[in-house]
């Protein structure tokens, strides 16, 4: 199983959770339906013109219709985004394979899991909606909550025992290590370039090469580089967790973020911005550490606050050889890689696990304010949302790609915020893909759908689109894809006594050819030539022994022919040996060598003779014998 | 050639010709060359040669030397050619037989030292210089030198090359300058042996199949053509034209650029303008043979031409204009918009090939857009461009920039690809788009254009370059459309723009990259320096309104903090001009401090002094200086309450400054304020104020003085006199000296000096030195603008340093530069032998 994230775009139909009790969410009227039914106005409210669930958020999960989850052996991890859905996989299908992810991967990812747990599980939700997922009643309630997609698959939140339990069955990877799956492939995981410890994967047997490239970056940010190189002669390259936001790019992107940040705390306003606790965030401190000073910033508090605030922060530092090579080298000198190591020390970043505690006694305004969830629905972000949404002053910045950020306000509204969209996703863009095809030249391109097509909103960009040769094989959710190669051939070792034993004859001049008799043995996907036994003695009796059933029979080696046998040469032979009417016809195989007199035929093809006589079993040995003259014996 | 230089000449040249006493500096040999080239523009050549015979004799010991340096030995080639320029001197030398052994075969021709590419280059140089005379042409022919400069034209050092190429441009010129009468054919004439070999040569280069050989022979005709315009040129063409022709037919993309060049030439000379002539037909067949980016230099040329055939014209635009066409076809319905060319007439093939390719396409876009912006600045336009769909087909190529444009065929999606991100295209484009505000209306501006340069303006993937482009384009509208006259309703429509503008503008000042935040201030510097001047009452209030509104100004006033020195400059410029426009300290509220009390925001014009004190760079404090000035000038209101209180103070500071240009700044800020004061109390010189008398006068005058006393402003000259800067010197002294034209004539001294001032003696910069030491020590420190009253200085103490000083000597020796003595003949031949000294005294100390 190639990764295993977790859908929580349904979370954007579910009413935040706040913090503390907000009057605003909690007045908002119930859903009516059109006919005035009111059964469902305690599961549904409604806040201007759009429809909430009123319970705990739930999340999709990945399909498990289609395949039996307990069968999966091996599930290959590329980044700590794409793991967010491993509890349920490890701890509900009956899995009982091996998990295989890079050591930073799993430590953020249990980060990310820890922080999503926790906002959910410190907000406890006394009522649990489900009436509105029933078929019936589905159909009934407005888009998008009707569009939405195997609702009774929807699950509440894992605990923090799930997760550990999860994180317990994974194997620690590093890049370009090879690890050997039964025998059968060899995976191995590269560096990806998009966050710290992000992998793509080589499957690769003696003869097949599939790669999976997965949420890759080449942009110089904080992670190692990616490594291209060894992605060529590729089979299969399966592409994809390419960019959500093609025609953003990341710098101007940056920049934006920066611009809309200074202008709003220069008018004396707030800065929220939504995100997750670790990835983009490095990089946006980063760009803020060399800018605040420009922007006269410099007295503008920043504040960070994520239960696993502090632990994102410090893991950043020591995963040195995960990091990109000007950030390893300082390392050495040494000198914490990230700058955000000085803001805290200069107190020009606080960090900080909730809104309780120190953060309200140390809060000032105006302030910038990174927290999660970006999804709006829950952690410190909605009370934030909840308490400068009503100035104008105060701006939301969104900077992850993963929602809508339209749908992640719509709870919210009226806002009299001002709300600014700069998606900095640093993965590949088409451009990008185009020049790594061009690079790896795999045989075949296979990517989900969306990526052969100009996106839906602007059909007219073709560039936005996946241009290769041959045209890339898409498929789609729950599509059975086959892929286009097949396995021919298996690698056969050979005891060293046996390959001691060959005598290669040179058939051409470079190839030679030897006969091998050996017993061929086959152990977990390894197929190995042994020295046969050795032939066992006639008993002294004229009977045979019987052959036993352990081992095997050794029957006296016949030589093997090569070689064509010239025509002309061959006629003239027979008419030496007084075969006087000799016809030659050719067909489309070879040759039927006609001797009508002795009413025979000999029918010479490509890879096989035959002498067809009629019961004259001297001439067929002679004629047997004039034909093996022109053969080599070997 | 004056004496010392006489005396010091024998040994100079003994040197130079001992081969022994290399001189180790080339360019004291190129200096003696000016020298000489100087000397004998004033001076007979011969009389120099006769007076000097060490000259000769250096020449004649050169070429007797066995093995001279190939430095030395081209010095002489060259130095001869000054001589031999002078007909007289020529024969002088030819009857000591020198010129022989020195450009003919006897001479470095047929010596080693001719593999030596300095040899060869000063051997065509001499001969270069020699060519000005009848007796000259007449040697080279005979000597078999012009087969030498034939050779030469493939030399493989490209600088004897040309060289040679253009010596037989001068010499073709030259020999038949004296025609002046038309021949009908070059072989019923008696034209000079020097134009019957070459002709011949030509002829035969432009058939042979080197394309180098041709290549020289077209540069060559292209020179002659452009340099003479003689009748004779005409000729020469109708012998030459078919081989050209048949190149063209032929050989075109190889010598298609030189062709071009032999093309646009000719057709910049008189001679060819009849329409009849054969040139056109030759250029009509260019611009349809040759590839596009030659055909669209071609074009780019005969469109800017007076004189030119319509139909010639006609087709040239059209090879421009199709490039533009293809582009706007490829993001429009056929029936949306009849493109550019007519259809019929058009073979867009190629184009669309080129247009479709990455490499080309770029290029392609860019050097048409060059050529139309630079025919779109013509005052005189020969042809008429469409500017409408022109202009839509440069917004299409913007909007194919940044991916706004729909393509409407498979060549439109190609081009999409290849112009998303290019910044290249984007950037001529933005060129051209400003170009066209010269042309056009209000109505298209609020049509198109407008929207196009706010997605460039506004767009985050906008690179700092396009961006500084799209400003300017924006600037060159604005100031277009303020300039036109306009209704009620194109500023209503204009207005929405600037609302967006500035919207735009307080996002790109708060830009994390200083070069956006820099190229922000600068337009908006531009724009209110030109809109203020420009826009009617009414339209004027309401664009203050509009920026006042916004956070530009705000954002503007905090870049003066800006970590960025450019960045602090530009703000200081940029809130130089703002505060003409807006009364700022009313709008910035006050501010509070860490302890809840109020801080009252500082003037700007405090900002700005403060900036000019401390500000550890440069570039701000001269940017402050600049703003000052403007506002001194323009009788800003912030300057105009206290005057005296505003320049005193600013004068003290910049006294103080290292930088010079801060001062220079400062000296041309007491130039205005003097020639304020001065007007004000009616002394400047115009020529319409009535006659005072000499009492108004003098009251006057001590009037100005008095000022000009209490802002301590010559102080402040004399000390920027004294100053080790020689244009700050220079530029107190002019001045000063204009001050002292107006405040020490002869009937203004009268009433203030007394007897024993009357006829002080002359004095120089160190008695102003050592009088400024004794103001300063006598002065006790007191506050700026009152007049010290204890201190030996007084108005007339100033006035008769004014008179003292000896100004004009002193501007006169200010004037020379300061390498004057080092640049001296004198001080190079004492180089010369110093040098060869020095490189004995380092042999010996070698041993």
């Amino acid at each position: 199983m190639l990764d295993c994230g977790l859908d929580m775009t349904s979370t954007l139909n579910f009413l935040p959770l706040p913090l503390v009790q907000s009057p605003r969410l909690s007045k908002l009227p119930g859903w009516v339906l059109k006919d005035g039914s009111t059964f469902l106005d305690k599961e549904l409210k409604e806040c201007s013109g759009h429809v909430f669930v009123d319970s705990v958020p739930e999340f999709c999960l990945p399909e498990t219709e289609l395949l039996d989850l307990s069968t999966v052996d091996v599930i290959l991890i590329s980044n700590y985004h794409c793991m967010m859905a491993l509890p349920y996989i490890t701890e509900y299908t009956g899995f009982t394979g091996t998990v295989y992810a890079t050591e930073p991967t799993v430590q953020i990812g249990r980060l990310l899991m820890e922080e999503l747990v926790n906002f959910i599980e410190r907000v406890p939700k006394a009522q649990s909606a489900s009436l509105w997922k029933n078929k019936e009643v589905l159909r009934l309630l407005p888009a998008p909550l009707k569009d939405a997609v195997e609702v009774s698959t929807w699950r509440r939140c894992y605990t923090m025992p799930e997760v550990n339990s999860a994180l317990s069955k994974i194997q620690l990877v590093g890049y370009s290590q090879k690890i050997e799956l039964f025998g059968a492939v060899q995976v191995t995981p590269l560096s990806s370039g998009y966050a710290l410890g992000s992998s793509n994967w080589i499957i690769q047997s003696h003869y097949e090469k599939v790669s999976y490239v997965s949420g890759s970056s080449l942009l110089t940010t904080h992670p190692q580089p990616m490594d291209q190189a060894s992605l060529k002669n590729s089979d299969v390259l399966i592409l994809t967790g390419l960019t959500q936001i093609p025609t953003a790019n990341p710098d101007g992107m940056v920049g934006e973020f920066c611009s809309n940040l200074a202008m709003t705390v220069r008018n004396g306003g707030n800065v929220l911005v939504p995100c997750y606790p670790s990835g983009v965030i490095y990089d946006l401190l980063e760009c803020l550490y060399q800018y605040i000073d420009s922007a006269g910033l410099s007295n503008v508090p920043f504040y960070f606050i994520s239960p696993v605030a502090n632990s994102s922060l410090e893991f950043s530092q020591i995963f040195a050889e995960w990091l990109c090579h000007n950030k390893q080298t300082k390392v050495y000198l040494p000198e914490p890689p990230f700058p955000h190591a000085e803001l805290i020390q200069t107190n020009k970043l606080k960090h900080y696990p909730s809104i309780h505690g120190d953060f309200s006694n140390d809060f000032k305004q105006p302030c910038v304010v990174f927290t999660g969830h970006p999804s709006l629905r829950f952690g410190d972000v909605v009370h934030f949302m909840e308490l400068w949404g009503k100035s104008s002053l105060n701006t939301v910045i969104f900077t992850e790609p993963d929602f809508s950020y339209l749908d992640a306000l719509a709870p919210y509204q009226p806002l009299a915020m001002k709300c600014v969209y700069c998606p900095i996703d640093t993965r590949l863009n088409f451009i990008q893909v185009s020049k790594l095809l061009k690079e790896v030249q795999p045989l075949h391109v296979v990517c989900p759908d969306q990526y052969t097509q100009p996106p839906p909103t602007q059909s007219h960009r073709t560039d936005l689109m996946i241009d290769c040769q041959p045209p890339a094989m898409s498929y789609r959710r729950a599509e059975v894809l086959t892929l286009p190669f097949k396995r021919r051939y298996e690698k056969i070792e050979i005891m060293p006594e046996l390959a001691d034993s060959l005598v290669p004859l040179e058939i051409k001049p470079g190839i030679s050819l030897a006969t091998v008799s050996a017993v061929l043995h086959t152990k977990d996907n390894k197929h190995v030539l042994q020295p046969p036994p050795k032939p066992v003695q006639p008993l002294a009796s004229k009977k045979r022994k019987r052959v036993s059933d352990d081992a095997p029979e050794c029957k006296p080696l016949k030589p093997l022919l090569s070689g064509s046998i010239p025509m002309d040469q061959f006629v003239q032979a027979l008419e030496k040996h007084g075969f006087s009417d000799v016809k030659v016809e050719d067909t489309a195989k070879g040759h039927i060598v006609l001797l009508q007199e002795a009413e025979t035929l000999i029918q010479i093809e490509e890879d096989s003779t035959h002498i067809i006589c009629d019961n004259d079993e001297t001439l067929r040995v002679k004629l047997r014998d004039l034909v093996l003259k022109f053969l080599q014996k070997f | 050639m004056d004496r010392e230089c006489a005396q010091l000449l024998p040994p100079v040249c003994a040197v130079l010709g001992d081969s022994r006493q290399l001189v180790a500096d080339d360019t004291f040999l190129e200096k003696f060359l000016d020298w000489f080239k100087t000397l004998t523009e004033t001076e007979s050549s011969l009389h120099l040669l006769q007076e000097n015979p060490c000259l000769t004799e250096l020449i004649t010991c050169v070429l007797k030397l066995k093995d001279p340096s190939s430095s030395t030995l081209s010095f002489i080639l060259r130095l001869t050619g000054i001589f031999t320029a002078s007909e007289s001197c020529f024969q002088y030398l030819q009857q000591r037989e020198l010129l022989n052994s020195l450009f003919g075969e006897e001479g470095p021709l047929s010596s080693a030292l001719w593999e030596e590419a300095s040899v060869r280059s000063g051997w065509v140089q001499g001969v270069h210089t020699m060519t000005q005379h009848q007796s000259a042409i007449h040697f080279l022919c005979n000597c078999g030198a012009i087969d030498v400069i034939f050779t030469l034209q493939g030399d493989p050092s490209l600088f004897v090359a040309s060289a040679a190429n253009r010596l037989l441009v001068h010499i073709l010129t030259f020999s038949l300058q004296s025609f002046q009468t038309k021949p009908v054919n070059i072989k019923d004439c008696d034209w000079p042996i020097c134009a019957q070999k070459l002709i011949p040569h030509l002829e035969e280069s432009l058939k042979s199949s080197s394309a180098s050989r041709i290549k020289q022979s077209l540069k060559l005709l292209t020179s002659v053509f452009g340099c003479c315009h003689d009748l004779w040129t005409e000729v020469l063409w109708s012998q030459l034209s078919e081989p050209i022709t048949y190149l063209l037919e032929n050989e075109p993309f190889n010598a298609g650029n030189s062709l071009v060049d032999l093309f646009l030439s000719m057709a910049r000379s008189p001679v060819f303008s009849c329409p009849e002539c054969s040139l056109w037909k030759s250029a009509s067949y260019a611009l349809e043979h040759l590839n596009p980016a030659q055909a669209g230099c071609l074009s780019a040329g005969i469109l800017k031409l007076q004189e030119c055939p319509q139909a010639v014209r006609m087709q040239a635009l059209s090879v421009l204009l199709q490039p533009m066409d293809c582009v706007l076809k490829a993001a429009s319905q056929p029936l949306e918009y009849p493109g550019l060319l007519n259809n019929s007439l058009s073979d867009s093939a190629t184009i669309e090939t080129l247009l479709s390719c990455r490499s080309s396409c770029a290029s392609l876009l860019c050097q048409t857009l060059a050529h139309l912006e630079e025919l779109l600045y013509l005052t005189y336009m020969p042809v008429n461009l469409p500017h409408i769909p022109l202009l839509k087909s440069v917004v299409t190529v913007l909007q194919f920039g940044t991916g706004l444009a729909t393509p409407a065929s498979s060549l439109g999606s190609k081009i999409s690809r290849i112009l998303i991100g290019c910044f290249r295209v984007q950037r001529s484009a933005l060129d051209i788009l400003g170009a066209f505000s010269h042309w056009e209306s209000h109505s298209v501006f609020m049509g198109s254009v407008s929207d196009i340069l706010l997605a460039y303006l506004k767009s985050p993937d906008t690179s700092p370059t396009v961006l500084k482009k799209s400003f300017q384009a924006t600037l060159k509208w604005l100031v277009r459309l303020s300039e036109a006259p306009s209704s009620r309703d194109y500023w209503l429509q204009t207005e929405q723009f600037f609302r967006d503008l500035f919207l735009v503008l307080q996002k790109r000042l708060c830009s994390h990259c200083w070069e956006i935040r820099d190229s922000a201030l600068e337009f908006l510097t531009l724009l209110v320096k030109h809109l203020r001047d420009c826009y009617i009452f009414t339209e004027k209030e309401e664009f203050r309104q509009v920026l006042v509104s916004s956070e530009v100004p705000k954002f503007t006033e905090d870049l003066l903090e800006d970590p960025e020195s450019y960045v602090r400059a530009s703000a200081v410029l940029a809130m130089g001009q703002l505060s003409f426009l807006t009364h700022l300290n009313s709008k910035i509220p006050s501010t509070e401090n860490g302890n809840g009390k109020e801080v009252k925001k500082k003037s700007i014009v405090a900002q700005l002094q403060e900036i000019l004190v401390t500000d550890s760079e440069g570039f701000p404090r001269r940017a402050v200086i600049s703003v000052f000035i403007d506002w001194l000038r323009d009788g800003h209101t912030d300057v105009l309450k206290d005057t005296e209180q505003f320049v005193s103070s600013v004068l003290q500071v910049v006294n103080c400054d290292l930088d010079w240009e801060v001062k220079a700044g400062g000296l041309e800020l007491a130039e205005v304020f003097s020639a304020k004061t001065l007007g004000r109390v009616g002394l400047a010189g115009c020529p319409y104020v009535s006659v005072v008398s000499a009492a108004t006068r003098s009251t006057q005058l001590n009037e100005s003085l008095q000022i000009f006393y209490r802002v301590k402003l010559f102080e402040f000259l004399f000390g920027a006199l004294c100053d080790c800067d020689r244009p700050v010197a220079q530029k107190a002294c002019s001045i000063l000296i204009a001050l002292k034209a107006e405040l020490c004539d002869e009937n203004s001294l009268k009433e203030g000096l007394s007897a024993e001032h009357s006829f002080p003696e002359a004095h120089g910069i160190a008695w102003l030195e050592k009088t400024l030491r004794r103001w300063s020590s006598c002065a006790e420190p007191c506050p700026i603008g009152i007049a010290n009253e204890a201190g030996s200085q007084n108005p007339n103490d100033i006035l008769l340093v004014l008179r003292t000083i000896d100004l004009e000597g002193l501007n006169k020796s200010l004037n020379r530069s300061s390498d004057h003595i080092e640049n001296s003949p004198q001080s190079l031949l004492q180089d010369i032998l110093a040098t060869v000294g020095t490189l004995e005294e380092n042999e010996a100390d070698c041993y």
